[in-house]
């Protein structure tokens, strides 16, 4: 790409060439300051957002200090509040879902853009849509009325004398809990993974293929060792906004979660999430100390999704290198 | 846009027409709970008073009391009466305290899924104390079966369910239990939003009744109107002359007149496990919470307006809504009240 020659002239010397006066005439100038404004809109908008979530939670930051985040009461009657619960519930929830609705979501993007024709394909996509626009509370009641009750009548009991022996599953089964919500959530991401995941393979270039093809690869390795890799950036990129979107889920979690901060090995015992126990008791908290300690709790989820973020950039950064220097040996 | 124009301007009309037959525009948020009762009291009370709106914006009661005090709203509404120390701060802010005007009464009702159990069980502060500490854990314990003679309890654990959000309703649950156990008022507390020590946590009303119709051996509590809009079974519960009681309209508003007697003077006044033979020991109040001063003449004049109209004729349309309505002495001690607001 970067060797063709082009006849459209580059930005950069030309530009600087022609005089201030005739790039404002021709709108170069102001396209310029309009859109950078507009880009910088982004970084204000999130400074200030931290500025007032660190501003608004001064208390419980000065009354708490360190031990908000690791301790694990809550009582808004006895004034002591701890995250650790809510950070743990969130965590495990958002873990599950990428867990189960990562390999689905690639595999059927996998299928709608490499294997299905063309028509399939379209049909498909176009019902993954319709799935992405559906209101998190709708996915809510789904999980109310048919998630919850084949979980405790059919699911738990199974994984219970199948995997019982391990801690993940064990103790009552009430149908909510964090094994619940993390299912819910996955079916909630899968759309989004397939979606742009898709998008992504399809504008995987043809010569590509063709190069894997024409040096004797199957269709599949082709795929898996092509178009997969060549495409695995943006597929991470889908991976993210499944992430953010799990992390930060509050109707539908606090549908199924059971709402109690508890933090058990146990993937079956009902939990809390930091968006739900915000949406849950913010109307009606009283007294600064708790009403901070909730925003304190908005900061920790921002916090939480940069830094689940960054690190998951930095799992990038790290495996693309090991792929080209292996691609290099 | 050529044919969006018109509609703007109609809009524009009509909102014109609005502001001039509004002349006087009264802002008001707060506790959900009577949200359905307000609403149609102000709605009314515009029909018969063209030139007075009264907004009301369902905030909760927390943030009732919040804008209240910050002075963006000209009264709140809260389903727990304003601590001495939120007292303290509307005082320190205005110079003139705010008064608590009792509307309409609510009530809890312990509701339940026993296998094999369709009759109304019955229920003693122990056995409620007990059950929501966590100390009571088997349907057949002898503190439930006592009360219950004849009825095949299982030996099945009681999985719990409380109220996930911030509510009036678990503020009035909480209150009761804080006054009939000892235990619980030292290690929780009362509160729209408690540490419990047990159970599942649902969201509103429904989220808790879902709860509980889907999962065998549930118990939980829902708001008596709840209760009795979706036709939902709920149990008896013993009440401070030793009575078991079914929650009622009537037996709501007897709590009241049982705690009229003992009535504070500025009727923040828990009416929990109140004195009485027929009275529902889980029943609270929900009040108005109006500034004594008003800066604005006739803001004051229509509050004052309201507020006689709301204690009289308003009190006939409250059990259409199953709301209890307040007995005559708190209504009456109400009225004498109103020369407090200048």
């Amino acid at each position: 790409m970067a060797t063709t020659t082009t006849t459209v002239p580059s930005a950069g010397p030309i530009a600087g060439s022609r005089s201030f006066l005739s790039r404002l005439r021709d709108g170069d100038e102001i396209a310029r300051l309009v859109t950078f404004i507009f880009a910088g809109t982004v970084v204000i908008i999130t400074v200030l957002l931290v500025y007032e979530f660190w501003r608004e939670s001064y208390l419980p930051r000065h009354k708490f200090g360190f031990a908000f985040f690791v301790t694990s009461v809550w009582d808004p009657i006895f004034d002591k509040f701890g995250a650790l619960p809510f950070i743990y519930g969130t965590v495990v929830t958002a873990g599950i879902a990428l867990l189960l609705a990562v390999p689905l979501g690639i595999g059927a993007a996998i299928f709608l853009a490499e294997l299905a024709p063309a028509r399939v394909s379209d049909t498909l996509q176009f019902f993954i849509d319709l799935l992405a626009a559906v209101p998190s509370v709708i996915y809510g009641l789904l999980g109310v009325f048919i998630v919850i009750p084949v979980m405790r009548q059919y699911i738990q009991p199974a994984l219970k004398s199948s995997l019982g022996f391990l801690p993940f599953f064990q103790g009552p089964a009430y149908g909510v809990g964090f094994l619940t919500a993390g299912i819910v959530l996955a079916i909630m991401v899968i759309p989004y993974i397939i979606s742009v995941s898709r998008e992504v393979l399809i504008s995987v270039p043809r010569d590509q293929r063709e190069a894997a093809l024409a040096l004797g690869s199957t269709r599949w390795e082709s795929t898996w060792k092509v178009v997969l890799p060549f495409a695995r950036t943006g597929i991470m990129g889908s991976i993210f906004l499944a992430l953010a979107r799990a992390l930060g889920e509050t109707m539908a979690v606090t549908m199924v979660i059971g709402n109690t901060p508890t933090i058990s090995a146990s993937l079956f015992s009902p939990g809390y999430s930091i968006a739900a126990v915000i949406a849950n008791e913010f109307t009606e908290a009283t007294g600064d100390l708790y009403l901070q300690s909730l925003i304190e709790l908005g900061l920790v989820l921002f916090l939480l999704t940069f830094l689940l973020n960054g690190m998951a950039r930095l799992l990038i950064v790290v495996t693309s290198q090991r792929g080209s220097e292996m691609g290099q040996a | 846009m050529k044919r969006l124009a018109p509609l703007f301007l109609a809009v524009l009309a009509l909102v014109a027409i609005g502001v001039v037959q509004a002349a006087l525009s009264i802002n008001g948020a707060g506790a959900t709970f009577p949200n359905p009762m307000y609403s149609k009291w102000f709605d009314d009370y515009h029909k018969k008073n063209s030139n007075i709106e009264i907004n009301y914006q369902a905030i909760g009661s927390g943030g009732g009391i919040k804008q209240v005090t910050e002075g963006t709203v000209d009264f709140g509404a809260t389903d727990g009466p304003m601590n001495d120390e939120q007292l303290k701060a509307f005082q320190d802010k205005h110079g003139f305290p705010i008064l608590h005007f009792p509307t309409v009464l609510g009530a809890d009702v312990p509701t339940y899924n026993i296998s094999g159990v369709s009759g109304e069980l019955n229920f003693t502060p122990e056995a409620l104390a007990g059950i929501f500490l966590g100390k009571v854990t088997k349907w057949n314990d002898p503190l439930i079966a006592g009360a219950n003679k004849g009825v095949n309890l299982p030996e099945a654990d009681i999985v719990v369910v409380h109220r996930s959000d911030g509510s009036g309703t678990s503020y009035i649950w909480t209150d009761y239990l804080s006054k009939v156990s000892e235990e619980w008022k030292s290690k929780v507390g009362k509160g729209t939003s408690v540490n419990w020590p047990k159970g599942l946590g649902g969201k509103g009303n429904e989220g808790v009744a879902g709860l509980v119709k889907q999962t065998p051996n549930a118990l939980g509590y829902v708001e008596l109107i709840y209760a009795i809009q979706n036709k939902m079974p709920y149990g008896k519960v013993k009440n401070s002359s030793g009575e078991f009681i079914k929650a009622d309209l009537a037996s709501v508003t007897a709590a009241a007149a049982g705690a009229a007697k003992s009535m504070p003077d500025d009727f923040r006044v828990s009416i929990t496990d109140a004195p009485g033979k027929t009275a529902y020991p889980v029943s609270s109040f929900t009040w108005l919470l109006i500034p004594s001063k008003f800066s604005d003449g006739s803001k004051r004049d229509a509050i004052k307006g309201f507020l006689k109209w709301m204690l009289t004729d308003g009190q006939n349309d409250v059990e259409a809504l199953s709301y209890a309505k307040l007995p005559k002495e708190v209504a009456s001690k109400e009225m004498k009240d109103l020369e407090k607001i200048q």
